[in-house]
């Protein structure tokens, strides 16, 4: 096992690709991260940007004809990508754990909250019933549910959104789990609890030390929650480094554009900066950068695929990145 | 004042469950059945001045998107009125006015999938007499352009377009009945942050081309910030507080404007600089059952007794601006001191 201060998640040259009567579908493209333990990493992109199907690779949840065709997934030393059924059940639910943008989706609807966290906590441990029902009203006491022991003879139904999302949250924190994969948790959820739970995440990831790869679309949600921010664009990462750094001065034209047409960056009533044109489609990737039809810097430098660049924190994979400081 | 164009006066909407026969006997005996109504938009005046865009913002369940249809004559008020230039929008249940036009927030709903755009397009034109059948094509072309579409798209069906070019066919589809009013709810919410700008600068463009009218119906402030010159605020279907949107948003009256502006996720541009989120406490009660006195009550850090009893009124503060909160009224405050 790796000590104390390696990452908890290794991510290395990931691919997961859909083999669909259309074609190929590169999802996911050759995509490579880290993260530390007790981090919150934030995984930014528009639809279609292979953000989810990250999420999903990583807790080994590719349905066909979806499959992970390379690279490595390693949670604290081990190796998941390849790892039998058996052992990634056994993982799953307790070292890594995934909250979707729907709770309805992820709680059974005829089940009670109590008996479903009970279920979760015998999969991976031997208790009693007894132990197992204050484990469960601990848990859903951590989260911010009110009165959580007679909550827990409560149906999904009866709870609001944002409660649901607290009860799907509180079930993945129920083992200790080392990393939680949160795709969308708030997006579905009005702004007054939104704020409420992303605030709460932030003091139970720095409590329990559990690291979080939080999916958005949202640059602004990301960068009031995470340490480090990854924007994908086309099954890759374009651009990452520390959030605030990345949002001050972006390298990629993509990130910079995205930043430019948010109207919180323009001043009102003015024209949003827009990118031109739509997401590429997944099965007819420009040869190349994937980004170069879109790109207002693009030259023919950028038929060649762009490697990832790194310095220091901060990396991005463009030929001709944007440096604010020579500009100036 | 003659300059306002829509002019909502103290509008009403109830949702009341359907009780079948054998419903009401059962409740009659004690069971239980649902027999209160929902009050989705519960006493709202306003007034919109020709030109201007009213941003309408609130959570969901505050009656925003309701208070939207009844603006566009879409659903009948429970009571109260809503008139265009002086006249209703609605007689009788029906829509009296092709003046004032909706856009939905799903394009992939509210266009038919079995007609081509052209015909979606024409279709209002044709049916209200605006345009004869041999003017057809070239109006549908020329609402198309306006769009920011290119005319061939008229011989095509609405799944060959993406989200945001479908947003671009319903805009065409609304203006192409030549509205002094468009009611937008929530268009852009469906689209990704790089396709909302380009609806969002259409929308500004119209608005600078056309000096149409608009109501802007939204969850995100950032957005409602950007295209409006005048917001409302909801909160369990009443205005809380309204006036130029600048002022509203830098120096906002009412608690719930100030938590809901303090809930937005703001770019944060400093190393470690995490931001305080303030979130407003609890939870937006059930519009079945709102809390009596102001709705806002039981989530309100400067709660005191009257705000539990006494539903304070829309109160005129400098500025023409209005806010709903005893704090701001100086008679209720001066009985509570």
């Amino acid at each position: 096992m790796s000590g104390r201060n390696a990452p908890i998640l290794q991510v290395q040259d990931l691919r997961t690709h859909f083999f669909t009567r259309a074609g190929v579908v590169k999802a996911v493209d050759g995509v490579s991260f880290s993260v530390d333990r007790g981090e919150i990493v934030g995984l930014v992109g528009e639809s279609g940007a292979g953000k989810s199907v990250t999420g999903f690779s990583l807790i080994g949840l590719v349905d066909p004809p979806g499959r992970i065709v390379g690279g490595s997934i390693r949670l604290d030393g081990q190796e998941l990508v390849g790892c039998p059924e058996t052992e990634m059940r056994r993982l799953r639910g307790a070292r890594i754990a995934m909250v979707f943008q729907d709770p309805m989706m992820t709680l059974n609807p005829v089940l009670r909250i109590g008996t479903q966290m009970r279920l979760a906590l015998t999969a991976h441990e031997r208790m009693s019933a007894r132990a197992a029902r204050e484990r469960a009203a601990t848990a859903l006491a951590r989260v911010g549910i009110p009165d959580a022991r007679a909550r827990l003879a409560a149906y999904p139904h009866q709870f609001s959104g944002g409660m649901r999302q607290r009860v799907v949250i509180a079930i993945a924190l129920l083992h200790g789990t080392e990393v939680i994969v949160a795709d969308e948790p708030t997006t579905a959820l009005d702004v007054s609890i939104q704020a409420q739970i992303l605030s709460e995440m932030r003091e139970l990831a720095l409590e329990s030390g559990t690291a979080l790869v939080w999916i958005s679309h949202d640059l602004s949600v990301v960068s009031s929650l995470a340490n480090r921010l990854l924007v994908m664009y086309a099954g890759r990462i374009v651009e990452e480094g520390p959030v605030a750094a990345v949002l001050r001065d972006p390298r990629h034209p993509y990130t910079a554009g995205l930043l430019r047409s948010l109207p919180a960056t323009a001043k009102p009533g003015t024209d949003l900066n827009q990118i031109p044109g739509g997401a590429p489609s997944l099965l007819d990737l420009p040869a190349g950068c994937p980004f170069r039809p879109r790109c207002d810097r693009a030259t023919d430098a950028c038929r060649a695929d762009p490697p990832m660049t790194l310095s220091g924190l901060r990396g991005y994979r463009c030929h001709h990145p944007i440096d604010a400081a020579a500009a100036a | 004042m003659s300059v306002a164009i829509i002019e909502v006066c103290d509008v009403h909407k109830r949702f009341a469950p359907f009780l079948t026969m054998g419903d009401r006997i059962a409740a009659q005996l004690g069971a239980r059945v649902e027999t209160r109504a929902v009050r989705a938009v519960d006493g709202v005046s306003l007034s919109v001045k020709r030109g201007e865009t009213l941003g309408l913002v609130g959570e969901s369940g505050c009656g925003k998107s309701t208070l939207g249809r009844m603006i566009a004559g879409i659903m009948a008020p429970t009571s109260g009125t809503v008139m265009l230039d002086g006249a209703p929008v609605m007689v009788d249940g029906q829509k009296a006015d092709t003046r004032v036009q909706m856009i939905f927030q799903d394009p992939f709903a509210s266009l038919d999938p079995r007609m081509r755009v052209g015909d979606i397009i024409a279709e209002g034109p044709l049916a209200h007499g605006l345009i004869s059948k041999a003017e057809k094509a070239d109006y549908v072309a020329a609402y198309l352009a306006r769009a920011g579409l290119a005319p061939v798209f008229a011989s095509r069906f609405p799944h060959q377009f993406s989200g945001g070019q479908r947003q671009r066919i319903a805009t065409a589809r609304a203006l192409a009945m030549q509205p002094d009013v468009l009611v937008c709810d929530e268009p852009v919410a469906s689209l990704d942050v790089s396709i909302q700008a380009q609806i969002i600068n259409l929308f500004l463009q119209l608005r600078r081309e056309l000096s149409i009218t608009m109501i802007f119906i939204s969850h995100d402030l950032s957005i409602v910030r950007h295209v409006s010159d005048h917001v409302a605020i909801m909160y369990l279907g009443r205005i809380v507080e309204s006036g130029p949107t600048e002022t509203v948003y830098t120096d906002p009256k009412h608690p719930y404007t100030q938590g809901l502006l303090e809930s937005v996720p703001k770019l944060v541009l400093e190393d470690e600089a995490l931001v305080r989120l303030q979130p407003i406490v609890g939870e937006i009660p059930s519009p079945l059952a709102p809390p009596p006195g102001c709705h806002f009550n039981p989530r309100c850090p400067y709660v005191f007794d009257a705000c539990r009893s006494v539903r304070p009124e829309l109160h005129p503060l400098p500025g023409g601006r209005l806010a709903a909160c005893h704090l701001v009224t100086p008679s209720v405050l001066g009985r509570a001191s």
